[in-house]
């Protein structure tokens, strides 16, 4: 009860902003982290719960954006159509990516969904009515009512977007589905002898976790107003998918959500004030130092630390 | 008590005159805001072309400033890259809340943010780009460049093979706004003048080894090799023919080669570029109002800013875009959009490129694209381009200094 | 084919299908195909050896290619500085592999997880630090084999593949023949096989692993110096090499020195001629897609152990 109260709250917080603030590069800025928020929730379904570390996430980000990109192309759709496209497309990827590649251990799961990102930009440099390497240039429809910026509105559907992949993640850990992956991220041989149906586990959560990051996808091409293949499937977006979650704490549904806020906001900030190449060098350094320091991330320190002081 | 007095009232009348000056010493600038590729593989064009934009700023400030306000250039490094200019636009609109725009030069860095300015109703003045606005026509965009369309660069080229006996033609090009863009204007073109395709390949931009394409094109053996390409993978194809050759039948190679004319990839590619016929936008020798002095003040400027100390391509055309704003903005009195886009439209502005009028979609009305020849050119030697010469200018028929010699292997002698 | 024929379509763009084309495609996938050998062999060591997950083996080599160009633009040849780094890099090998032990090998289960993560942060690491010392703009070095070609007939072939080709497989044969006769190559390839035996006789798996991962990093470099004598270098290049080197390593079986050379040559040869039949733009996605084949397929690949 307390998780919905608190979400509907932030809502309504994130719509009046949305109606009363001037600015429009602080809801620029805003979209990209609640965006990452999203990334992060839908790889740590299958990255932290299931401990199937993968760099995957700019595939299926790439196809949601481009599946809207090109629906919008062709038939105009509105925005909550492109979105629902977007999200069955990358999750039919997850499926066949997931029956393709999990039963392949540890690195060889992680350098095949690599394989996975070039593959698909490939695709997409070759398909020339998406635009091929030179991009597609989009005209925006005017927002809906009451948004009178289109920026804004993206901010607010990123907002309920990321609400609905947190509550996701929240249902998906307490259910006999998270604990399910838990057994495997432990220990799989196990798992699969104690009777838990590992394969079937794995696929779901590939398939959840596609959807989701496609759905991220689709309202990019409207964000910029421009589309093309290889900053669309660019690594980066995985990036900040794996490191966001190492950060906050794989473990708890708050961990992506927290690793992602506070680490987009950060790159945000520096882009604007110093430059794009030291918010990626941040990025890694931070990345390696919770990794080797902190493996359960910031929510593991949080609990550490409460523990400590309850006694 | 009369001296305090006196003392206290001049102070006061000093602090009002203080105070009434201070309105126009604490005016706001006028921002003019722009990324400019200082990076990446328009880099070494695009850092010429700044040092030319600050010139002008501080010219336009000597005298006085825009309606009597200085004007500041905020520009900020793109690294070619298109994915960076709608986040570096909206930035430079909303945080550093620009007056007036530039767009980046080069078709790549500019088609991004098409869209943005034209769903925001705002002028951009465009910098060295082609066709970039033929998809969303918007209607406040000026290009400063010397083309029109496909026709303005092709015909030079065209009709110097023709001379040759020219029957077929291969067609490389990146897969990218301009390239495509030229590309496809020209394939028309050369099929409307009856030239058969014998190859036609599309590249992905990144792409650093050629000598697979060259012997492709080799072995469909075509007349003509039309080339449109960017700075950095121009310099990789010319490197690859050299390497590799191209066939002794073809008569004419290049065309649409950007990066051939920025002074640090002529002088490192030296007797490479012999044979190759491509655009320019000027030439030592061609003679417009006021370059010869502008270059003159630009060469020292770029010394030490360890930039192309000839300046012949870029710098000339960008100075020119702060000629026209200045001119608008003068004339109309104000920085509304509207109203300086509707000057700009009807009116012919004069520049230290030449008169400069503009056609309906924003491009000049008159186009006055240069294809030239390289001979004689050495290794390792700058100042050979600084006069007339080593390009041999063979279209339009105004500026023409010589004849073109075919095939392309007896030109690079 | 004559010219005047209308030219056969693919995809939509005219094609040419002659015989001297493939000839040619061949000859230049296995001059390719060597070079990538080269620089999937330290990987075979790092990984398939020592089952280090290192996706930043392709971030160090273009750490090398840069130091190569630093070096070079001293004056010094390219093949000579590649060699004059591979001392620097052995230790830096060394001191990465004693970290990444410390901090995950010991601590157990979760390790490998994490260890993907951290070899990913350090590859980034790497690529944005060499963005912020040398730029995003491409470096190239000169050398006399840079820029000449050697005729063989009608064809002429670029001599920096010639040379790259000729080093890569000296290299190669040099590693090869270090595992097989010398004492500590075969204790690496032991410590491979079955470690507790090796521990059983007295010898430290930790020190061997360790100076196994330092000469993986030292081949690395000259790699790198391999590299950027083939082409132009910029920061972000070791990305469309996590690729290419994977799909060496694991075509080739883990553990398989001489699998290397033959995965290398077919990769080489399968990139060229999809270069030669589909254009440039579907060659990135053919060493990832061999990999798929092969992890779909024979996941132990040719010659695994």
């Amino acid at each position: 009860m307390k998780f919905w109260i608190s979400a509907a709250v932030l809502l309504a917080a994130a719509t009046a902003s949305a109606l009363l603030v001037k600015n429009e590069y602080f809801f620029f800025a805003a979209y990209t982290v609640l965006m990452f928020v999203v990334l992060a929730t839908a790889w740590n379904i299958l990255g932290g719960y299931a401990g199937y570390v993968n760099f995957g996430t700019p595939a299926f980000f790439g196809l949601g954006a481009y599946t809207a990109a090109v629906l919008f192309k062709a038939f105009a759709l509105p925005l909550v159509l492109q979105i629902l496209a977007a999200a069955a497309m990358s999750g039919l990827l997850g499926l066949a990516a997931g029956l393709l590649t999990l039963r392949l251990r540890g690195i060889f799961f992680a350098i095949a969904t690599i394989a996975l990102v070039v593959i698909m930009e490939t695709l997409f440099i070759n398909w020339r009515y998406a635009g091929g390497a030179t991009g597609l240039q989009l005209l925006r429809p005017p927002p809906t009512a009451p948004f009178e910026s289109y920026i804004k509105m993206l901010f607010v559907l990123m907002g309920v977007m990321a609400v609905g992949a947190v509550a996701l993640a929240r249902w998906i850990e307490r259910s006999w589905i998270g604990r399910g992956l838990r057994a495997i991220r432990d220990n799989e041989e196990a798992a699969e002898c104690s009777g838990v149906p590992t394969l079937r586990l794995k696929v779901f959560a590939c398939v959840l976790s596609g959807a989701l990051m496609g759905a991220a996808g689709a309202p990019m091409p409207m964000y910029l107003s421009f589309i093309e293949p290889a900053s669309t499937f660019n690594l980066n977006y995985a990036i900040g998918a794996l490191a966001s979650p190492m950060i906050g704490g794989t473990a708890h549904y708050l961990g992506p959500v927290i690793g992602a806020l506070l680490l987009s906001s950060l790159q945000q900030l520096v882009t604007v004030t110093i430059s794009s190449e030291m918010n990626v060098l941040i990025v890694g350094v931070l990345l390696v130092v919770f990794v080797v320091l902190a493996p359960d991330g910031i929510v593991g320190l949080l609990r550490k630390w409460t523990k400590r002081f309850s006694r | 008590m009369t001296n305090v007095w006196r003392i206290w009232f001049s102070a006061a009348a000093l602090a009002a005159a203080g105070l009434a000056a201070l309105p126009v010493l604490a005016q706001q600038p006028i921002k003019v805001g722009m990324s400019m590729p200082q990076t990446g593989t328009l880099g070494a064009g695009g850092k010429a072309a700044l040092v030319a934009l600050r010139m002008w700023v501080e010219d336009v400030n000597a005298k006085g400033g825009l309606l009597g306000r200085k004007v500041e250039l905020i520009a900020y490094d793109d690294q070619t890259n298109p994915a960076l200019t709608p986040a570096i636009y909206t930035k430079l609109l909303d945080v550093d809340k620009v007056d007036l725009l530039i767009a980046p030069y080069g078709t790549v860095p500019t088609a991004p943010i098409m869209p943005l300015v034209k769903q925001r109703g705002l002028l951009l003045m465009g910098n060295f780009s082609f066709q970039v606005n033929h998809t969303v026509k918007h209607d406040m965009w000026f290009n400063n460049a010397p083309w029109n369309d496909a026709a303005s660069w092709f015909t030079g080229y065209f009709e110097a093979g023709q001379k040759a006996g020219v029957k077929t033609i291969a067609f490389l090009a990146a897969d990218q706004e301009f390239a495509q863009n030229l590309a496809n204007g020209a394939k028309e073109l050369a099929k409307k003048g009856g030239l058969k395709t014998v190859y036609e390949q599309n590249y992905p931009p990144a792409t650093t080894d050629f000598s697979s394409l060259i012997r492709a094109i080799r072995a469909a053996k075509p007349d003509a090799v039309f080339v449109a390409s960017y700075p950095n993978d121009s310099v990789a194809i010319v490197r690859a023919v050299n390497e590799i050759g191209v066939g002794a039948d073809v008569k004419i190679f290049g065309g649409g080669m950007v990066g051939l004319q920025f002074t640090p990839i002529m002088t490192s590619l030296g007797s490479l570029l012999n044979g190759v016929v491509n655009y320019n936008s000027y030439v030592p020798g061609m003679n417009y109002p006021g370059i010869e002095e502008f270059l003159q003040r630009y060469a020292k400027k770029a010394a030490e800013e360890k930039v192309d100390p000839l300046g012949f391509y870029l710098p000339p055309f960008n100075y020119a875009i702060g000629q026209m704003l200045e001119q608008a903005v003068n004339a109309t009195k104000s920085l509304d959009h509207k109203k300086l886009a509707d000057y700009l439209r009807k009116n012919e502005m004069k520049t230290i490129v030449g008169p400069i009028r503009y056609g309906p979609e924003g491009e000049w009305a008159n186009a006055r694209v240069v294809q030239a020849q390289f001979r004689g050119v050495a290794d390792k030697d700058m100042e050979q381009f600084r006069k007339a010469g080593k390009q041999v200018v063979l279209y339009p028929d105004a500026y023409k200094t010589g004849e073109f010699i075919a095939p392309f292997e007896k030109a690079r002698k | 084919m004559r010219r005047g024929d209308p030219a056969p379509h693919f995809f939509g763009e005219p094609m040419f299908l002659s015989l001297e084309l493939l000839y040619e495609a061949v000859i230049f996938g296995i001059l390719l195909g060597c070079f990538y050998a080269a620089v999937s062999i330290g990987l075979s060591v790092a990984f398939g050896l020592l089952d280090v997950p290192h996706v930043a083996h392709p971030a160090v080599m273009v750490f090398g290619a840069y130091c190569t160009w630093q070096l070079s633009s001293l004056g010094m040849d390219p093949i000579l500085a590649g060699l004059a780094l591979m001392p620097p890099f052995f230790l830096l090998g060394m001191a990465l592999y004693r970290f990444y032990y410390e901090a995950f090998e010991r601590r157990g289960s979760d390790a490998g997880v994490r260890g993907i993560a951290f070899f990913f942060g350090v590859a980034l690491i790497i690529e944005v630090g060499l963005v912020l010392l040398f730029g995003v703009d491409q470096r190239t070095v000169e050398a006399s084999y840079v820029g000449s070609s050697v005729s063989f007939g009608e064809m002429r072939i670029p001599q920096r593949f010639l040379v790259a080709c000729g080093v890569a497989l000296v290299l190669m044969a040099t590693l090869t023949l270090y595992l097989s006769k010398t004492f500590t190559g075969r204790a690496i390839k032991a410590v491979a096989q079955d470690e507790p035996a090796l521990r059983l006789m007295g010898a430290d798996p930790v020190r061997i692993k360790q100076w196994a991962f330092g000469i993986a990093t030292a081949v690395a470099a000259l790699a790198g110096a391999l590299l950027i004598i083939i082409g132009p270098v910029e920061p972000t290049l070791d990305r469309v090499y996590i690729g290419r080197t994977f799909s060496v390593v694991v075509l080739a079986g883990l553990g398989s020195m001489t699998g290397t050379i033959a995965a290398g040559l077919i990769l080489g040869i399968s990139e060229s001629i999809v270069l030669m039949l589909f254009g440039a733009s579907w060659a990135p996605a053919v060493s990832f897609g061999l990999l798929l084949l092969v992890l779909g397929v024979r996941p132990q690949g040719l010659f695994g152990r």
